[in-house]
């Protein structure tokens, strides 16, 4: 493969930005000691979930990601190819790179991940009913962790009932409690991830060797669920806006902000009160949603900022009220999903490919439900409930003086936050002067700045030196990295012709005016009928594919959320094309070919 | 009795009506696979135009004591027959019928006197007598209602070939037992043109249909004479998975005196796609429709028509069996005998080399 990216140790720190290792834990960055390895390996940079600097503490939820992945492939199930994921914080982005398993391992490897995994496919059902079990008792675990400020005085019952602790030890303790949770919520996450892609990935290679020619798109087709959770929390949008017409109290939405609609909806009587109380229902937990990938303590939360599901509920009570149909046609999704399976079974050779096209396109269908779903219970809700406690520990910090806002504590490190909490305990306890308010505002000050920094320079896609071919079948699967995808990055973007290559997400051709947007609090700029061009989509901006004609990220692969929304919606997608909001301008005329994977610049 | 049949309102219990080469035009109207459209002329206008004229008493007259083995008295008689056809007067409701069907056909084409195609099309195809009638009675380009009607009485006239008449006269037939529909079907001037396959013929891939396609009349693509666009298309999704824009130098094109001309091609024009993505679906869903019809790969020949408007543009000229891979059979994936059950040692080894790095995306 011609041409290289910089190796890691050749990156320099951007102007403003100096000192940004301290942002993140030591052993996340680039080390001399380790240098020699970090030249050698094969570095991508991972928008798809951190498209911006990572601020210091949401790091975490990085690391005990990807390190529960690697402990999956590595010591768990023993994935044959593939070892973990090893990361580095490089200029405050994530950098990934597969760690290949050794080759004289492979064979004793194969046969234990037979076995281990072998167990989960054949007890797939109840595995999965127990892990919804699992995920629901852990964000009620984490839920019931208060952090409330520290009372003057102890209440008498927790002298008289022996308990013999108090409520400064306990803030420290329900601290360190999140932590364990977030560390088993990814355990959890990836319990499941790596074998339902691993049964996709056996039918997609039988398809592909029976049908050459047949897209990734018409195998996600045949797999994909119809049911799905990540679309519930848009399917309760819908709900809500059909109950306001149904109920004939849609004149609440016209008056201004949400304020004035709820005090509308409260004095209109029966029908509001019964839309506000069908609201909180479908809130908890469908609206822990967040307006990113959920992996930004930064990106809204439908729940905790309600303008946001009240505008898209306003926009379908408007299209309705014009007489648009606004379900989702689910007995055509599923009719089309059958007729795209019984064609291609009839276009198989014998009776022995059918059977085995059905066995495997059969296991994949009782895999894939939770490759589909477990995004909203991880990323959105658990998540969401994560950035609402730390939200509450800032809070409490705050009123102590030690920030300036409860949002100043994603700029600790994890492991400084004990050391804060503790700081708090023991004025709280002395009583004394915390150190805290003359020692934290500073260092978040000059953490803030270079975050800033940070997030204006745009990373290099990738470091280090580039694989031969990319063989390794989760990084294809989950970052859409492929040999072609790396060529095009060190092609640097556009093709001869003024068109940017990604990956055919999903069919149709559109052109249009691009609108690009570079996170969620840009959606309300986006206008009907333009293309939506952006680093990366989430679910929950699912609402504005009813404005826009296509879309364009620079990330993702076939199984991105902007692919799984888009073919949901039926827009043409290119994802992972690189470069596209560096080189589109908003307004610019582009067409986006989702088929082939082609945007082509036409002004 | 029905004097006009369009291809589309044709049923099976016509075909007496209208002769094999209409019903067949009919049928494959009905199943999808769109022929130039045109009408029958039915057998029952020929019938009507002999019955009202003095047609018998001409060919009892003219074939009286006839020697068969007398080529040159054969040939004379034969030809006055044809002649006293090819002019005798159509009643006045058949003419106009004729003449109002033609209207109607110009009218769809877009103009006030499209060129069609006239041809016989025999009753009883299986009895030799109808089958040496109008062999090669087919009139090209024929512009105008008057034109049309000539070619429709020359059609008829071609009953009294020499062979027919002299088969006729040596078996003892009666003269009036054979009777003659004609077709008249639009010319297709195409805009561009070519020939799919219902299967990938570089890999045998049924999944897919093959397309290429050129500018103007498809002798370009056929004899190989320009290096036409190359589409693939996904036969079950009909999505378009591929495509290949070539310069295609020069196409074949219809002069102002009906003659096909091959010219070059202004050399924008030639670079540029010569079917849009509607056009490449519509002749991938042609090519399937014609597979599902005759029950295996097809190879059709097919056109863009300039004339007829979007959605009804695309026509099928011709569909044979694909024989090239088809006789290799479709490719398996499991071994006959192999034990499908076993899904961790396929799910181990799609792990150990995932198809999924060998990138197939069009370009």
């Amino acid at each position: 493969m011609a041409g290289k990216f910089p190796l890691p140790s050749e990156i320099t720190t951007p102007p403003g930005a100096e000192g940004w290792q301290e942002l993140y834990s030591y052993s996340s960055t680039l080390s001399e000691a380790r240098r020699e390895y970090e030249d050698s390996m094969f570095w991508f940079q991972d928008g798809v979930h951190w498209p911006k600097a990572l601020l210091p503490w949401d790091a975490s939820l990085m690391e005990l990601a990807i390190t529960a992945l690697s402990q999956y492939n590595t010591r768990h199930l023993l994935v044959p190819p593939a070892n973990g994921i090893d990361f580095r914080i490089v200029n405050g982005y994530c950098y990934l790179s597969p760690v290949p398993a050794p080759e004289a391992d492979i064979a004793m490897r194969a046969e234990a991940f037979t076995q281990r995994a072998g167990h989960y496919f054949m007890n797939w059902n109840e595995l999965y009913d127990n892990w919804l079990i699992k995920i629901r008792d852990l964000v009620k675990q984490m839920e019931a962790l208060e952090f409330n400020p520290l009372p003057d005085i102890e209440p008498l019952e927790v002298v008289t009932s022996g308990a013999g602790r108090g409520a400064g030890g306990k803030f420290q303790e329900n601290y360190l409690t999140l932590l364990t949770c977030a560390s088993t919520l990814w355990q959890y996450h990836f319990e499941f991830l790596n074998l339902g892609y691993a049964a996709y990935l056996d039918f997609f290679g039988f398809a592909k060797q029976a049908f050459p020619g047949i897209s990734d798109l018409a195998i996600a087709k045949m797999v994909a669920g119809v049911e799905v959770d990540l679309f519930r929390p848009d399917e309760e949008l819908k709900r809500l806006a059909r109950m306001a017409v149904d109920t004939g109290i849609t004149d609440a939405f016209v008056i201004g902000d949400v304020e004035a609609t709820c005090a509308a909806l409260k004095a209109s009587g029966d029908a509001g009160l019964a839309w506000i109380s069908s609201f909180q229902q479908s809130a908890e937990p469908w609206f822990n949603f967040s307006t990113g990938s959920g992996f930004s303590s930064q990106d809204k939360i439908w729940i905790e900022n309600v303008e946001i599901p009240f505008d898209f509920i306003k926009n379908y009570i408007t299209n309705l009220q014009k007489g648009a149909d606004i379900n989702r046609p689910t007995e055509a999704i599923s009719a089309e999903r059958d007729r795209i399976v019984s064609e291609y079974t009839a276009l198989l050779a014998s009776d022995e490919d059918r059977e085995a096209f059905a066995g495997k396109l059969g296991l994949a269908r009782v895999v894939f439900p939770y490759v589909e779903n477990h995004n909203f219970y991880v990323e959105h809700w658990s998540h969401s409930v994560i950035w609402r406690k730390m939200k509450e520990i800032g809070a409490v910090l705050t009123k102590e003086g030690f920030f300036n806002e409860p949002g100043d504590i994603f700029y600790l490190r994890r492991h400084e936050v004990p050391d804060a909490l503790f700081d708090l305990y023991h004025s709280w306890a002395a009583p004394a002067a915390p150190a805290g308010p003359a020692y934290w505002p500073p260092i978040v000050a000059r953490r803030r700045a270079i975050v800033e920094a940070l997030n204006a320079v745009k990373p290099t896609p990738a470091l280090g030196v580039p694989p031969e071919v990319v063989t390794e079948p989760f990084t294809i699967m989950l970052w859409g990295i492929t040999s072609e995808s790396i060529a095009n990055w060190l092609g640097g973007g556009a093709s001869e012709d003024g068109s940017l290559n990604g990956m055919a997400a999903s069919p149709g051709v559109e052109e249009g005016p691009a609108r690009v947007i570079f996170g969620p609090e840009q959606i309300n700029e986006v206008q009907e009928g333009e293309i939506l061009v952006a680093p990366l989509t989430a679910p929950s901006w699912a609402p504005i594919f009813g404005k826009i004609k296509a879309t364009v990220t620079d990330t993702g692969g076939m199984m991105s959320h902007a692919a799984i929304v888009c073919r949901e919606y039926g827009l043409p997608a290119v994802t992972g094309t690189g470069f596209a909001t560096s080189l589109i301008k908003t307004g610019q005329r582009i067409r986006v070919d989702g088929s082939n994977g082609k945007v082509t610049l036409l002004d | 009795m029905t004097t006009i049949s369009w291809f589309e309102s044709y049923w099976a219990g016509m075909r007496d009506e209208v002769g094999g080469k209409a019903a067949s035009l009919g049928e494959m109207t009905g199943a999808g696979l769109p022929v130039p459209p045109g009408f029958a002329i039915c057998t029952s206008a020929y019938r009507r135009a002999r019955d009202e004229s003095d047609l018998d008493a001409q060919i009892a007259r003219l074939l009286h004591g006839l020697d068969i083995n007398d080529t040159d008295s054969v040939s004379r008689r034969c030809a006055e027959i044809r002649r006293h056809i090819a002019t005798m007067p159509i009643p006045e409701g058949i003419e106009l019928q004729i003449r109002g069907a033609y209207l109607e056909l110009s009218a769809r084409g877009g103009t006030k006197e499209v060129p069609v195609a006239v041809r016989s099309s025999a009753t009883s195809e299986d009895s030799p007598d109808a089958s040496f009638a109008g062999e090669h009675d087919t009139y090209l380009w024929v512009r105008g209602a008057e034109d049309v009607i000539d070619a429709v009485r020359r059609c008829w006239a071609s009953l009294f070939t020499d062979r027919a008449t002299c088969y006729r006269v040596e078996m003892g037939y009666d003269h009036r037992s054979v009777e003659m529909c004609v077709v008249v079907q639009k010319m297709v001037h195409p805009r561009a043109a070519g020939v799919a396959f219902t299967l990938d013929p570089t890999n045998g891939d049924r999944s897919q249909v093959a397309i290429d396609a050129a500018w103007g009349f498809g002798e370009s693509v056929v004899a190989g004479e320009v290096t036409p666009d190359n589409f693939r298309v996904d036969k079950v999704m009909l999505e378009i998975t591929k495509r290949i824009i070539s310069t295609k130098s020069h196409e074949y094109v219809l002069t102002d005196h009906d003659s096909v001309e091959k010219v070059e091609t202004d050399p924008e024009r030639a670079i540029a796609p010569c079917l849009t993505d509607s056009e490449i679906k519509a002749i991938a869903r042609l090519a399937k429709t014609a597979e599902r019809h005759y029950g295996c790969p097809q190879d059709i020949e097919w056109a863009v028509d300039a004339e007829l408007p979007d959605g009804d543009n695309i026509i099928l000229l011709q569909s044979r069996p694909e024989t090239v891979w088809s006789k290799k059979g479709p490719t398996r994936v499991v071994a006959p005998g192999s034990n499908t059950g076993d899904f961790m040692s396929s799910i181990v080894s799609t792990l150990m080399s995932p198809l999924y790095s060998k990138s197939d995306q069009g370009t």
